[in-house]
């Protein structure tokens, strides 16, 4: 019973990292219907952008602001020279040059750093436990559940109550509808990439403290769990996301936990295969049909 | 008779093609380096235009293929290694084996949009390689090892002109001009009642098929087998091909296979720089021309017939002068 509370705790905390991303993933996706394959890669330039303040002496909060920014501007900047010519064009098109995206920073960063693993420094997050039940908690978990939560109310307000967030909405409802009542659209993709990509810069802060690890192609594998758990809540729904994202977690513990630590990241993709086959909206998804 | 004529001119292209290298490599002009290079184009062309008929042709969105070359390259060599049987029965073995493997991830994901069967089967290709990893009968992560040397200049020939014959053959029958509906619309396609699973499958089918055969080529090439060779890097390494000849277009697939593959023959010593250059050749490419070098154009003996035409209107422009 402890062990199952245990494996639960830590699907939480892992969970809570990939709603982080999924957040953006499906913000992403909603507004302009692209997988953003350099997502997963944002995240590691914002644990390496962190990672840099953290040896230059900074604390965790402005640390976490620097990365969060130099992320946002990083994500405008991929969408105004990669996307956004192409979008109208292709689908197929837009998505290769998504994955061109990824690739370029996983190998610029590997060209200029190595690749070697690096470890935030030993005085930037001291480590202390707490028991409850029998239940090892670590603060780790707890800075990870935080922060998720803050920065998921913050971002709920920003896009169900201020005019920026209801043009968001608006765009990504129908974006033509919504270009004719005079949004800006592509200012908006250009906000959307700005939100989605500092959350990025926050999850990539919270993997590399929480598995003490920045390495060049750690985004890949949290980037591709995170828009799993995108599509298993629904893509599109902010809510659904972070729903997904606890759930992938805690599922992957929980087999991770209990003997099958070799299939951990098979669960996920066999997870996927299986929602879009009985149930492809997503737990929060709405359908919406296809007309020629 | 002007088709026979053309295709008359095809064969006897390849056939002298085919002489010369195979005199080459008897005399030594061509060097082991350049003919593992030689074979590595072989394979790579295989791969590039099977997945062009995939996603250039069919218009889904597949980042498989070096799962299904994996699970060719290690049921072939299962057939040949492990069981001792001839090489002809692992190609069979091999093409059967990821084709089955194409029906199995296909069904269930090709009923999909083109963009989650880019994640669906991204994931299948990390699946294989984890399972592979697992399995202790074709060694596990330190690889499969004494598999026989079989490959040569012929066979890597002989694969590659079946292959394209078989793609450009597919593409111009009924169930070709199907798969290009399902492309341009399937909503369309579906309403002219066209059965576009069914399609996409067989498309999809068929390119899984051709990834193993260049699986089981390269297998018996090298001769050891490791799950890391068959990494998301090789799926990527075809899909830029692809991209840099052209989604739809056969040829294109040829040009662009050869031009990467000699690229990184000259590139191999920066490992890391050739990735990047490679990253902003593919959106460079995407944004700057979606369609690729040669978009969905093809080169034939029309070309050559029109410059010849060209020619022959000015020198008689210059006559009438």
């Amino acid at each position: 019973m402890t062990d199952l509370l245990q494996q639960l705790l830590n699907g939480l905390s892992q969970g809570s990292i990939y709603a982080l991303i999924a957040v953006g993933y499906t913000m992403i996706y909603g507004i302009i219907q692209l997988i953003n394959f350099a997502h997963g890669d944002v995240i590691m330039v914002g644990a390496y952008v962190a990672l840099g303040c953290a040896l230059m002496g900074l604390g965790f909060i402005p640390s976490l602001a620097v990365a969060m920014l130099t992320c946002a501007i990083l994500g405008v900047i991929i969408e105004r020279v990669a996307y956004r010519r192409v979008r109208p064009v292709s689908r197929l098109a837009a998505l290769t040059s998504a994955i061109g995206v990824s690739l370029f920073l996983e190998y610029t960063m590997m060209y200029f750093l190595g690749a070697d693993i690096r470890t935030f420094p030993a005085g930037f997050f001291p480590e202390r436990t707490y028991s409850l039940w029998g239940i090892t908690i670590n603060n780790k978990d707890l800075l990870v559940l935080g922060t998720t939560l803050v920065l998921v109310i913050i971002l709920q307000y920003i896009i169900y109550r201020t005019r920026t967030g209801k043009a968001m909405r608006a765009v990504s409802f129908d974006g033509q509808a919504a270009q004719l009542m005079g949004v800006n659209v592509n200012s908006t993709v250009a906000i959307t990439f700005f939100i989605g990509s500092a959350m990025a810069a926050a999850a990539g802060l919270l993997y590399g403290i929480y598995f003490n690890t920045v390495q060049p192609l750690m985004g890949l594998m949290p980037g591709l769990k995170a828009f799993i758990a995108a599509v298993l809540g629904g893509i599109g729904s902010v809510p659904g996301a972070m729903l997904g994202g606890i759930l992938l977690g805690m599922t992957e513990s929980l087999v991770a936990g209990f003997g099958g630590s070799m299939y951990r990241d098979a669960v996920a993709f066999i997870i996927l295969i299986l929602v879009l086959l009985i149930r492809p909206t997503g737990l929060l998804g709405k359908g919406v049909q296809e007309k020629v | 008779m002007k088709k026979y004529l053309s295709t008359l001119i095809i064969c006897l292209v390849l056939a002298v093609f085919f002489v010369v290298v195979q005199l080459g490599i008897n005399n030594g002009f061509i060097t082991g380096y350049w003919v593992t290079n030689l074979y590595l184009v072989g394979i790579n062309v295989i791969l590039a235009s099977s997945l062009n008929l995939i996603n250039g042709f069919t218009g889904e969105f597949s980042l498989g293929h070096a799962g299904f070359m994996a699970v060719g390259a290690y049921s072939g060599a299962i057939i040949t290694a492990n069981l001792g049987l001839p090489f002809p029965l692992a190609v069979i073995v091999g093409m059967l084996a990821a084709g089955l493997t194409g029906v199995l991830v296909g069904l269930p994901t090709l009923r999909l949009r083109g963009d989650y069967l880019a994640i669906a089967t991204l994931g299948f290709g990390e699946i294989v390689r984890v399972v592979l990893m697992n399995i202790d009968y074709v060694g596990g992560a330190s690889g499969l090892r004494d598999i026989p040397f079989v490959v040569n200049w012929p066979i890597i020939f002989f694969s590659v002109v079946l292959s394209l014959l078989l793609i450009r053959n597919f593409i111009c029958s009924s169930h070709g001009r199907a798969c290009l509906s399902v492309r341009e619309n399937d909503l369309a396609a579906e309403m002219m009642g066209i059965n576009i699973t069914y399609y996409k499958v067989l498309a999809f089918v068929i390119g899984a098929a051709l990834a193993g055969l260049a699986g089981v080529l390269y297998a018996h090439y090298y001769t050891v087998l490791q799950p890391r060779d068959f990494s998301f890097m090789l799926t990527f390494d075809v899909l830029v091909m692809v991209m840099v000849g052209g989604l739809g277009s056969l040829t294109g697939s040829v040009v662009g296979a050869v031009l990467i593959t000699v690229a990184s023959a000259f590139l191999q010593s920066i490992p890391e720089l050739r990735m990047v250059i490679y990253a902003l050749l593919l959106i460079i490419s995407a944004v700057f021309r979606p369609q690729g070098l040669l978009g969905e154009k093809e080169v034939s003996l029309k070309i050559l017939q029109k410059l010849g035409g060209v020619f022959n209107g000015a020198v008689g422009s210059k006559q009438t002068h």
